[in-house]
């Protein structure tokens, strides 16, 4: 059960002693395609500490928000400042990212996450050791050694979190992390992602599922046609939306 | 008419007598040819990677030209690597003429693009898929392409394969260079060539069966590794 | 597959190159040698398998032949990409002592060149010893006539046979007279499965194993009398030629114990070379 206050989140096991990409900021951000506005003039903030689901309706423009915010996509218009600065490259291990679709490295599940500790820097030995926890974390060390593509969806998925939280990030974006999975392995990806934003990880995910919404979001950032209709605390949100359009999908309606 | 028959079975006694000269001819022709093949991946592996990662003005001319120079025709590579290597020529000083280095060099050469153009097919196919993933955790291109090529590893010692089994097949580079002298660079095509000239005809075509077979072996070894990678759901 | 599993089979394809350069080595590097240039003639009638082993032997230095066509042989030579050229095609061999490529011409030995054809022999010059008589009622009766076409030896003797008879094969190419611009073999192979008539030096002839319904037509004719010299390629114009080294191998092809070699030299009983160096003075 999340925390019911606005910004109370529990204390990080984690000290951060810098920070890199917080506060992220988004100011006038514009993506247009073929005469349509994808991102209409979007200013967001994302700060402090938890979890925020960017929520909405299919086409609202979720995913492309979270890898213009990642630094994956420039935007036609607006900028990006991660702690203040223009990102100028991934800033890897501070920012992480899980795709829809997990992209596994063709070896075993164990050196796909070593493989992301490696990059990040450490050690040998170091890597070995985070390897391990993190394989046991996600439940998957009885599979380490297997190739990370036979692994099933769920598994895969779970795999991915566990190499993105290996290296301790400050800020994860997910993008749809339940998607087309059972509600057993929904319900561990869930509980990774608890135990990632009690750590202290910033997390950032994007959902169209309001049930997992409520259950795991600090705050709501609700997206409607290229726009962030709503941003605000999770139960404020759920309990007194503000527009016409956060009403109809609440109401499992879609908003025109 | 020949007797075929009775001149495959001297093709065949011979092998399985093991035969001196012709065990020293197949030898031959598998170390020419094993080393050209590897001498070659030592070149195109990184520069197929590299065209498939790298973004330069002039990277579109430069993969047709790759592509096409996989059908470059061996005796035209015999003639350059000849003009090359001649005491006439740039590298004459080597002494490389008419040994089986020069043979190994224009194999090498003939080979190269073919590993090169298939590495940088099957880089960039995997290119595309791991890009935003690689590019979030920041990975810089060089250890971008390492990761490529080993993720890539089945499809490049399949691509190692073909190689070999063109430069094992040849006769027009390694004849040029070669000289085709007994007991020195005699190999299995130019034994093929010169006993087909002789009008032996049946031992020419008993020596292609057993080139053949060779090449029939390198291709069950690329399909047990196919089979070895599926299972281990690489592809 | 595991990375150790990979790298295991990697290692075993590094080691059968490994294994394989242990093979049977070819001759020792550590013997001295040279680089003679010569043609396919004369290495498929099986002479340089015949009596090198017998300089070898004698000299403790290994020949290495580099058999290809007369033309090829001769431009290698002017490379310098050989020591001695050991070649029949005497009109080219002293325009490349002329030029300076090489330091002397000598005769060594001869053979003959013979006209084969199909055993109907329709051209009916079967028996005969006029080699231009033959060629003549070949292009009238407009037999199939596989030529050589590559600048070699035996195609420029051919050609000059041709120029005796007036007339011009070349403008019939494609139809009855056939170019393959391929060695004497080749152009035997291509013969026998045409039927058509040729012209072959004897040795190949005798050595050839494709005849086909292929025989002797013609010959005898002094025309088709066939050189051979040996010249020992200029080491003034390429320092790199082993001068010494080639000297000794000339030296003992125009000895009495080299001429005997080549003399003694027989296939199915038929001597295939005759010994003509000029004697020592």
């Amino acid at each position: 059960m999340p925390d019911a206050g606005i910004m109370t989140p529990p204390t990080p096991t984690a000290k951060r002693s810098t920070r890199a990409i917080l506060p992220l900021v988004g100011a006038g951000l514009v993506v247009a395609r073929g005469g349509r506005k994808l991102l209409d003039d979007i200013d967001v903030e994302i700060d402090g500490h938890g979890l925020t689901t960017v929520l909405g309706p299919n086409g609202a423009g979720k995913t492309l928000l979270l890898r213009v915010l990642a630094g994956l996509l420039t935007p036609d218009q607006g900028r990006v400042l991660w702690a203040g600065r223009r990102p100028a490259r991934a800033r890897f291990p501070d920012l992480g990212f899980v795709f829809q679709k997990p992209v596994l490295l063709r070896r075993s599940a164990r050196a796909n996450v070593r493989y992301a500790l490696r990059v990040a820097g450490r050690t040998s030995a170091d890597s070995r050791r985070r390897t391990d926890r993190a394989l046991a974390e996600a439940g998957l060390e009885h599979l380490a050694s297997a190739p990370a593509r036979v692994l099933s969806g769920g598994e895969q998925r779970r795999l991915a979190i566990a190499r993105a939280l290996a290296v301790e990030p400050e800020v994860l974006f997910l993008d749809e992390p339940c998607a087309n999975l059972d509600p057993a392995s929904m319900a561990a990806v869930e509980a990774m992602i608890g135990q990632a934003r009690s750590r202290g990880t910033r997390v950032v995910l994007v959902s169209h599922d309001i049930a997992q919404a409520r259950r795991l979001s600090d705050e709501i950032a609700f997206m409607h046609r290229g726009r962030i209709v709503e941003h605000g605390a999770a139960e404020s949100f759920f309990a007194r939306p503000q527009s016409a359009a956060a009403e109809s999908f609440l109401a499992g309606r879609i908003p025109l | 008419m020949q007797d075929f028959s009775a001149a495959f079975g001297q093709a065949f006694g011979l092998l399985l007598a093991l035969d001196r000269d012709l065990m020293e001819i197949v030898g031959l022709s598998l170390r020419v040819s094993l080393t050209a093949v590897f001498c070659a991946g030592a070149i195109g592996f990184p520069l197929g990677a590299a065209l498939a990662v790298a973004r330069f003005p002039g990277r579109g001319a430069l993969i047709i030209l790759v592509n096409a120079l996989m059908g470059l025709p061996p005796v035209v590579v015999g003639l350059l690597a000849y003009l090359a290597l001649s005491n006439a020529g740039p590298l004459g000083p080597l002494a490389l003429l008419y040994t089986p280095a020069a043979m190994i060099v224009a194999q090498a050469i003939l080979v190269t693009p073919i590993i090169a153009a298939l590495t940088r097919q099957t880089v960039e196919d995997l290119r595309v898929e791991y890009d935003e993933q690689l590019r979030i955790m920041g990975v810089g291109p060089l250890h971008a392409v390492a990761t490529l090529l080993w993720d890539a590893r089945y499809s490049l010692l399949t691509t190692l394969l073909a190689g070999f089994g063109r430069a094992v097949a040849e006769v027009g580079a390694v004849i040029i260079v070669g000289g085709n002298i007994n007991h020195v660079t005699r190999v299995m095509t130019t034994t093929i060539a010169l006993e087909t000239s002789k009008g032996n005809l049946a031992l020419a075509l008993g020596l292609g069966i057993i080139l053949l077979a060779l090449a029939i072996g390198v291709n069950a070894v690329v399909m047990g590794l196919r089979t070895t990678a599926v299972r281990s759901a690489y592809a | 597959m595991t990375r150790r599993k990979f790298l295991t089979l990697a290692a075993a394809l590094l080691g059968a190159v490994a294994i394989f350069s242990g093979v049977p080595q070819p001759a020792s590097a550590d013997q001295p040698f040279i680089v003679v240039q010569s043609t396919t003639s004369t290495q498929n009638s099986g002479l340089f398998d015949y009596i090198l082993p017998m300089f070898t032997g004698k000299s403790g230095i290994e020949v290495r032949v580099v058999a290809v066509g007369t033309g090829q042989a001769i431009k290698n030579a002017m490379n310098g990409d050989g020591d001695v050229l050991f070649v029949h095609a005497k009109p080219a061999e002293e325009k490349f002592v002329a030029e300076g490529h090489g330091v002397r011409r000598d005769d060594v030995m001869y053979n003959d060149f013979v006209i084969v054809g199909p055993a109907a022999d329709p051209a009916g010059i079967g028996g005969g010893h006029d080699a231009i008589a033959a060629l003549q009622k070949i292009a009238e009766s407009k037999a199939t006539f596989a030529s050589r076409g590559d600048d070699s030896g035996t195609n420029k003797k051919e050609m000059s046979l041709w120029k005796e008879t007036g007339v011009d094969p070349q403008k019939a190419s494609g139809t009855w007279y056939r170019e393959t611009g391929s060695g004497m073999g080749a152009t035997l192979n291509a013969a026998a499965g045409m039927n058509a008539y040729t012209m072959s030096d004897r040795a190949t002839w005798i050595a050839f194993n494709n005849k086909g319904d292929l025989k002797i037509q013609v010959e005898g004719d002094k025309q088709l009398f066939n050189q051979y010299g040996v010249i020992l390629v200029n080491p003034e114009k390429h320092p790199n030629v082993k001068a010494k080294l080639g000297q000794s191998f000339i030296d003992w092809l125009l000895s009495p114990e080299g001429q005997k070699a080549i003399a003694s030299y027989k296939v199915d009983g038929q001597q295939l070379f005759f010994p003509n160096a000029a004697p020592s003075s």
